[in-house]
């Protein structure tokens, strides 16, 4: 899809202002955060606060990612995706007509990044937490539809995962607006690319795939198999591998179907270290208290009878001094 | 609102037209009988993204109405369903502008709404895609140049089929491939609703340097007025039927 950018003139220099035609808004131009196959995404500055800006050429696509991210604001309870700040069109000086919208700017590191410094566990720990999330969004009758690894974004402290690219979002039923190949099941031949929760299941399957496999593979001549095999031969994920494969078989009907699968596996997995760990701990730390005081007592006897000596050649140098003094 | 069935020409080429009349020309006239003409160039593997020669893609397209794209193959799957799929969008969008001229005077459009408004008027648009049915020809240059690449045309012909058929409302397919071997164009598969099925390769191909994109496009346009005589015919019928049921 990068193929696209070529014919989008837009690309605003650090500095530049954005102006609205209808709400007069002024944003200042920081620097570029992301190009994307509709338009690019700027860090922007608005009365003082830091914002992101989604500006394109394309103005039916980007009032089509307007409607979605209002439908995620009337999405009950926690916020889901970046909110809203204001959609405007901007006439540059040459007369282009640019639309674009400005949201929240998550300021966060990528999934795969924070798994990385922050240890393994954490995937499957933001993994329920996404599932969470999807349980809302596939509620209200939407399905994400380009879930992959690059529009998940982790904000912490607190750790919690967050998704940032909402255009491929579409109502059930439907077809899905944007995909990306690897992370979609039609193009691994294993189901449509109908709207349904299972479609969005299988992506989370592939995301987990993806992490300990972040060269994409290619799919060969029977792509089913590939990935079976592919998942099989990822050592780390043996644990999760049952609930693995019944994402990718389409066999959850729903996320939270697979939500209470994975958390029961984790917290198992979590009761397993745990008891191993304390009976390693019992058999491990008792002779290390033992060696301990045996150092101590070592050292006790070794500083004993240099102390005794000294202060008994103390004692008798002052006896010799009274002796002197005395006479 | 109905907007019928929308038809499309998706041309795949590697190269310039060079026998016959004016491709662009051709394109336009599709345009004007309601066709839109889509049109996806394949770059060699070791192209640069700009070349000269493929600089008609562009033309075509834009005479035809329609959306162009040039691609390296590994990218073709993905880029046939998003042309084909904002053809569709560009298409219904055109509709519905001219509503809303008729609606709202004729210096309307899409662009002069305020945002607010322009969003509700784009789920109309999406509404109608999801919803419409949609005709699509595909023809497949298969000139000496594209021999190593119809394998990926296949396989993004049957992606394409996958993605379409996700929708609601229906679509059919038909496969030309050109230059045919008397003829301009050749029939690789007749009008079906799915691809999937497709299990015949691209026939063999016809050496040579001639590539008669202009004509070939023009007998592709005479496949729907065909169908669509006889389409066109039923939907009387069909529409005889309702008026009696009202």
């Amino acid at each position: 899809m990068n193929q696209t950018s070529k014919k989008q003139g837009i690309d605003l220099r650090p500095g530049s202002i954005v102006v609205g035609k209808w709400h007069h808004n002024r944003y200042y131009i920081k620097k570029q955060l992301g190009r994307g196959a509709i338009g690019s995404v700027y860090l922007c500055e608005c009365n003082g606060k830091k914002a992101a800006l989604k500006i394109s050429d394309k103005g039916s696509s980007v009032t089509m990612e307007v409607n979605v991210l209002k439908t995620f604001q009337k999405v009950q309870g926690k916020r889901l995706g970046p909110s809203l700040l204001d959609v405007d069109d901007w006439i540059d000086s040459f007369g282009n007509r640019y639309s674009f919208y400005v949201m929240d700017y998550l300021k966060g590191k990528q999934m795969s990044t924070f798994i990385k410094q922050h240890g393994e566990e954490w995937l499957g720990i933001l993994i329920v937490q996404l599932l969470q999330d999807l349980i809302k969004l596939h509620k209200e009758g939407w399905v994400f539809g380009d879930l992959k690894t690059d529009n998940l974004i982790v904000t912490h402290p607190p750790a919690r995962l967050r998704w940032i690219d909402v255009g491929g979002t579409t109502q059930i039923g439907r077809s899905i607006k944007e995909y990306t190949e690897f992370f979609d099941r039609g193009y691994w031949g294993m189901g449509s690319r109908r709207a349904e929760p299972s479609y969005d299941l299988f992506a989370i399957a592939m995301i987990m795939i993806h992490f300990y496999h972040p060269v994409q593979f290619e799919r060969g001549k029977v792509p089913k198999k590939t990935l079976l095999t592919k998942l099989d031969q990822i050592p780390q994920l043996k644990i999760y591998q049952p609930c693995i494969k019944k994402a990718l078989l389409g066999q959850y009907m729903t996320s939270e179907q697979m939500r209470s699968d994975l958390s029961s596996i984790m917290m198992k997995d979590y009761n397993q270290t745990r008891s191993h760990q304390s009976y390693q701990d019992n058999t491990k730390q008792v002779p290390i208290k033992r060696k301990n005081h045996q150092l101590q007592n070592k050292k006790k006897e070794k500083i004993n009878p240099i102390f005794e000596s000294l202060g008994i050649c103390f004692v008798v140098v002052l006896f010799y001094f009274f002796y002197l003094i005395l006479i | 609102m109905r907007t019928g069935t929308l038809k499309q020409i998706l041309l795949i080429t590697d190269g310039c037209s060079n026998k016959g009349e004016d491709p662009s020309a051709v394109a336009a006239l599709a345009a004007q009988q309601g066709i839109t003409v889509n049109v996806i160039g394949i770059l060699e593997d070791d192209q640069s993204e700009d070349p000269t020669g493929l600089k008609e893609v562009e033309e075509v397209a834009m005479s035809g109405g329609g959306v162009s794209q040039l691609v390296y193959q590994k990218a073709l799957s993905q880029t046939v369903q998003t042309v084909t799929k904002q053809a569709m969008t560009l298409t219904l969008q055109g509709v519905v502008n001219q509503e809303l001229k008729q609606i709202l005077g004729p210096n309307q459009s899409l662009e002069e709404l305020p945002p607010e408004q322009r969003g509700e008027v784009m789920e109309v648009v999406e509404d109608l895609g999801e919803t419409c049915d949609l005709e699509v020809l595909v023809l497949v240059d298969t000139s000496a140049s594209m021999h190593n690449k119809l394998p990926t045309v296949q396989e993004a012909l049957v992606d394409l089929s996958v993605s379409m058929n996700a929708r609601i409302g229906r679509n059919r397919f038909a496969i030309f491939s050109f230059p045919g071997k008397r003829k301009d164009i050749n029939k690789v598969l007749d009008w079906s609703p799915k691809l999937e099925s497709m299990s015949s390769i691209f026939p063999k191909l016809t050496s040579g340097g001639i590539t008669p994109t202009g004509p070939a496009l023009k007998q592709a346009m005479y496949q729907f007025g065909k169908k669509s005589l006889r389409r066109s015919f039923m939907r009387e019928n069909e529409s005889n039927i309702e008026e009696t049921g009202h």
